[in-house]
């Protein structure tokens, strides 16, 4: 089952054009890994997602992401960016919580979809807090500001926030990379458990991530997709010599 | 020429080491000079104030300054309550703020959240340029076509009144309110902002759920200088508001604040060391404690609300 589809997407900021028609399919309740040197487009690909590259100047889209089931192309210029990220979640390269509570961080995705109700709020913040596996360590301090978690804990808080409005896709944006080991380690079983009920795609620069989480991978290079193929085929028979080169470390 | 060392300029004695050292001690002098400068002024006001003041409450008891309803220091039977004045400052404060803190947070929000950078080059100038206008001629203003205008639809306003003052006064510290709020809110990270739209909310709802409570230290701080700037504002009231000291709350009225009252007696032909020019420090040093105030408010809100992000 497809979720997701990338058709010959082209994007440029201003002159330079950062992907070039790139097409891949995003498979339902799958993890997909984008890996890639530095400058690959695996970021710019991933905020194509959900329209991010929208809030700034000197973004062109061509192409089309069709989103399944009712495959509507979520970059056509029709589409308000808002609608889309009511659907796709996103989970940011550093911890960014909001400067307020734990509960209020949980509860801020449903409250701007104006639900009010404090019953189904409470209810919907335990239950993501419980997904993002946190909600042992703050149910006895929701009121308390985010800002006094570690890092690791705002980073699963980012989480529950973006799972908190049931999203159909959740980008991920190299997650772990402000995180140290253990931190990461939590996060990874909690990706590998999400996919169960939400369909994944994670920007990681660590390979070994990408080789454990991820049932797809996608290897880009200078703007391509070099390479797209199931995990552990890619990363033990890849077709291509330099995603070859590029996982065995030669660069990169 | 045999090249010198690296070892002998290193080494503490040398002549260009020792310059160096006393050229950093005569900076720290003379910065901490600079520092200090303000500090003596300010303890140099407060000193004149309340020595000026002391007699003055040998004359007048403190219970009565608090309570008496008049204040006619130049009338033959002079009265010193100090509540009319105060009621004229605070009326005139409230009405400006009414203008100026929603108009200065929304400009505010326009500039930082939603216009572009060319609409916002164009407009910021245009904004500032309203603080470089001289108070007289807000005063005259408020005077001269504020009072006519409002006149027409309440034609018993009288030519003086407090409302036209306040208004003005509002129009005069919208630049103010509205340069540092947006300051405060252009300083929230970008991050912040993409967490906000990641989840699917409006600019409206990040500007205001996220951005401003995020930068309310530096809007708070915003706001105070909004409030001590229309605590202090003479010449508006002083052309426009009537100089009478009335005790009402009535904004229709003409009334008088503590600073009218300073300039109008100052202006005048008082004895030195009388009752009535000692009045002029005792309203001084009751702004005084009154701006203070508010400053002291504000540093405690900025510090309530000083967010780690």
């Amino acid at each position: 089952m497809v979720k997701a589809e990338v058709k010959n997407l082209n994007f440029s900021y201003g002159e330079k054009q950062v992907l070039k028609n790139v097409s891949m399919p995003i498979y339902d309740n799958k993890i997909t890994a984008l890996i890639g040197p530095s400058g690959c487009g695996k970021t710019t690909l991933l905020r194509c997602f959900n329209r991010m590259h929208d809030l700034y100047k000197g973004a062109k889209y061509d192409g089309q992401i069709l989103l399944h089931p009712d495959e509507v192309n979520i970059l056509a210029r029709d589409i308000d960016p808002m609608e889309v990220r009511m659907r796709i979640g996103m989970v940011f390269q550093k911890p960014n919580p909001f400067p307020k509570s734990i509960y209020e961080n949980v509860v801020y995705g449903l409250k701007v979809r104006g639900i009010k109700r404090r019953s189904f709020l409470q209810e919907r913040c335990e239950q993501s807090l419980q997904a993002a596996g946190l909600w042992g360590e703050v149910k006895d301090r929701l009121n308390s500001g985010a800002q006094m978690l570690s890092g690791g804990q705002q980073q699963r808080l980012c989480i529950a926030r973006a799972l908190a409005v049931e999203p159909e896709l959740l980008l991920l944006d190299e997650p772990t990379s402000a995180l140290d080991p253990i931190s990461t380690s939590h996060i990874e079983d909690l990706i590998v458990d999400l996919k169960k009920t939400v369909t994944i795609v994670i920007v990681t620069h660590n390979l070994h991530q990408a080789a454990r989480v991820s049932d797809r991978t996608a290897f880009m290079y200078l703007g391509d997709l070099i390479e797209f193929d199931e995990t552990s085929k890619m990363f033990t028979t890849p077709s291509d010599k330099r995603t070859e080169n590029y996982i065995t470390g030669r660069f990169g | 020429m045999a090249r010198p060392k690296l070892a002998e300029f290193t080494s503490a004695n040398h002549p260009v080491r020792r310059i160096r050292r006393i050229k950093e001690l005569l900076i720290e002098a003379v910065l901490f000079a600079a520092a200090a400068s303000s500090v003596f002024v300010t303890l140099g006001i407060v000193y004149i104030l309340v020595s000026e003041s002391l007699p003055f409450f040998a004359h007048v008891s403190f219970t009565e300054f608090l309570t008496e309803r008049e204040w006619t220091p130049l009338f033959a039977e002079p009265k010193y309550g100090i509540l009319p004045l105060l009621c004229g400052t605070f009326l005139t404060t409230v009405i400006a703020l009414l203008l100026a803190i929603p108009l200065g947070t929304i400009i505010a929000t326009y500039l930082s959240e939603y216009a572009n950078a060319r609409a916002r080059e164009i407009l910021k100038p245009i904004l500032e340029l309203l603080a470089a206008v001289p108070t007289v001629v807000y005063g005259y203003f408020a005077l001269l076509f504020v009072t006519p205008l409002l006149q027409k639809i309440m034609p018993n306003l009288p030519g003086f009144n407090v409302l036209a003052a306040g208004l003005v006064i509002g129009v005069m510290i919208i630049p103010y309110v509205s340069s540092l709020t947006e300051d405060a809110m252009r300083a929230v990270p970008g991050y912040l902002r993409e967490a906000s739209y990641a989840v699917g909310a409006s600019r409206m709802q990040t500007a205001f759920r996220v951005v401003i409570p995020a930068a309310f230290s530096g809007i708070s701080s915003a706001y105070i200088l909004g409030i001590s700037r229309a605590l202090g504002e003479t010449m508006v009231v002083a052309i426009a508001a009537g100089m009478q000291p009335n005790l009402t709350l009535n904004p229709t009225e003409p009334a008088a604040t503590i600073t009218a009252f300073i300039v109008q007696v100052s202006l005048g032909d008082l004895p030195h060391g009388s009752v009535g020019y000692q009045s002029i420090y005792v309203a001084g040093l009751t702004l005084l404690i009154l701006t203070l105030t508010f400053n002291v408010i504000g540093f405690a809100l900025r510090k309530r609300f000083r967010e780690v992000y």
